[in-house]
């Protein structure tokens, strides 16, 4: 009895390499082809509101990223005994109580980071993209991939966000992570030379246009096409 | 008077879509036609409508610091507004399963064509957005249901003129890159400085 069960597990497949193709496939996806927001078309709620400046989205974005891989670790680990029937009502508890703790991080070692993000921590819970993974994957996949395939949809918001900050930023305040470029430029034409910000930038009307360009680059640079 | 001004100025100032990006999942993605998005807008004018005065309650006389002082003046120090989001959620997710079994009862043609969306009106980030300004900006209980309601409105009225203008796009030629998200995005973008013309507007 014992040297069968012993055979059996010599019998069995070698162990997946931590990082085969396969799971490699599961991060790098996200980035351009299955982009979250550009291809997919979810969570653009909480991303646009934060992007006026790079600092406050750099921090947003890392809140997305430890959120969704946790979440997404989470709920793998639970997929078994969750009740198909409550499953939303459990998904949304565990996405709440992660937010919860990232929220009350912020607010002990960053209270000024905390008051400006205000409510779009918050509004992590409500991000289509936590839900989508964890309906689409998390529920049906083993913990480690889940925590990649989590990593690779929040690396691809990441990015697109980050992106989208660094031109509002630029051209409505002049400025990149705080640092004022626009007047250092101007300094190098005199003293007369001064180059203008552009104040709908700054507003939310900006961040719609950055992003459909956005989208438009990169749709026609992998040639997606949306019927 | 107040609450009239308040509630104007949720439905076209402080609009959820133009000036809050809250909602903009289900707001790109059901309004391809008019109908359907009248019956989104108005499940979302309810939800909002009852939820944030139900949240208001909740944070009034549990969550809140201090707020446990009707059951026992020795629990004036709790305060258990760390578990907000968790408790808004669940008042939010619970009203919308209720909503839910409404229109599929009375509605079952709008239930079918809402399909996936309504369920994921709980993950609507204008719904848990309009709860925790309401808690944010301090608003007392008639405040926040003509809050509640008004952005309710306010993102119906965007997401119909939408699906308007989007029915209206299925004739023009788009280039290949740009359709579907793309030029609906820049579309919103020109709505939304269509709407910044309110911000002028002092109530």
């Amino acid at each position: 009895m014992s040297t069968e069960t012993l055979e059996k597990v010599i019998e069995k497949k070698p162990a997946e390499p931590l990082f085969s193709k396969r799971r490699k496939k599961l991060v790098t996806d996200p980035l351009i082809d299955d982009n979250p927001i550009t291809i997919q078309v979810l969570g653009i709620c909480s991303a646009l509101a934060v992007t006026t400046q790079l600092k406050p989205t750099l921090v947003m974005a890392i809140s997305v990223i430890f959120v969704i891989a946790l979440a997404n670790f989470v709920i793998s680990i639970m997929r078994n005994t969750i009740p198909a029937r409550v499953r939303i009502i459990v998904q949304l508890a565990v996405v709440a109580t992660l937010v919860t703790l990232v929220s009350e991080i912020l607010k002990a070692f960053a209270y000024d980071m905390y008051k400006e993000l205000s409510v779009f921590i918050g509004l992590i819970i409500t991000n289509c993209i936590v839900m989508g993974r964890l309906e689409a994957f998390a529920m049906g996949n083993k913990p480690y991939d889940s925590i990649l395939d989590g990593l690779g949809s929040a690396l691809g918001y990441s990015w697109i966000i980050l992106t989208v900050a660094f031109f509002r930023e630029l051209l409505g305040s002049g400025s990149v992570f705080g640092i004022p470029v626009y007047s250092y430029i101007s300094s190098l034409f005199g003293p007369d030379f001064k180059l203008a910000t552009n104040g709908l930038m700054v507003s939310p009307v900006g961040a719609f246009i950055i992003l459909g360009l956005i989208v438009w680059v990169q749709r026609t640079k992998t040639g997606y096409v949306e019927h | 008077m107040e609450l009239f001004s308040l509630g104007i100025r949720s439905i076209f100032i402080d609009n959820m879509i133009f000036a809050y990006f809250l909602g903009m999942c289900s707001f790109l993605a059901v309004s391809k036609k008019v109908s359907t998005a009248v019956g989104l807008g108005a499940a979302v004018v309810f939800v909002l409508g009852v939820t944030v005065p139900l949240n208001w309650i909740l944070n009034e006389f549990v969550l809140k610091e201090g707020a446990l002082t009707w059951v026992s003046a020795s629990l004036l120090t709790i305060d258990l507004s760390f578990l907000r989001f968790i408790m808004f959620i669940a008042v939010i997710a619970g009203t919308v399963q209720l909503v839910e079994m409404i229109i599929e009862k009375f509605s079952p043609a709008l239930y079918g064509q809402l399909g996936i969306f309504l369920p994921l009106i709980a993950v609507n980030c204008a719904i848990l957005g309009g709860g925790l300004f309401m808690a944010q900006r301090d608003y007392t209980l008639a405040e926040s249901g003509v809050y509640g309601f008004g952005s309710g409105l306010g993102f119906m009225l965007a997401i119909v003129l939408l699906a308007a203008i989007r029915e209206r796009l299925k004739y023009s030629q788009v280039p290949d890159g740009l359709k579907g998200l793309g030029i609906t995005m820049l579309l919103t973008g020109l709505m939304g400085i269509a709407f910044m013309s309110f911000m002028g507007i002092d109530l």
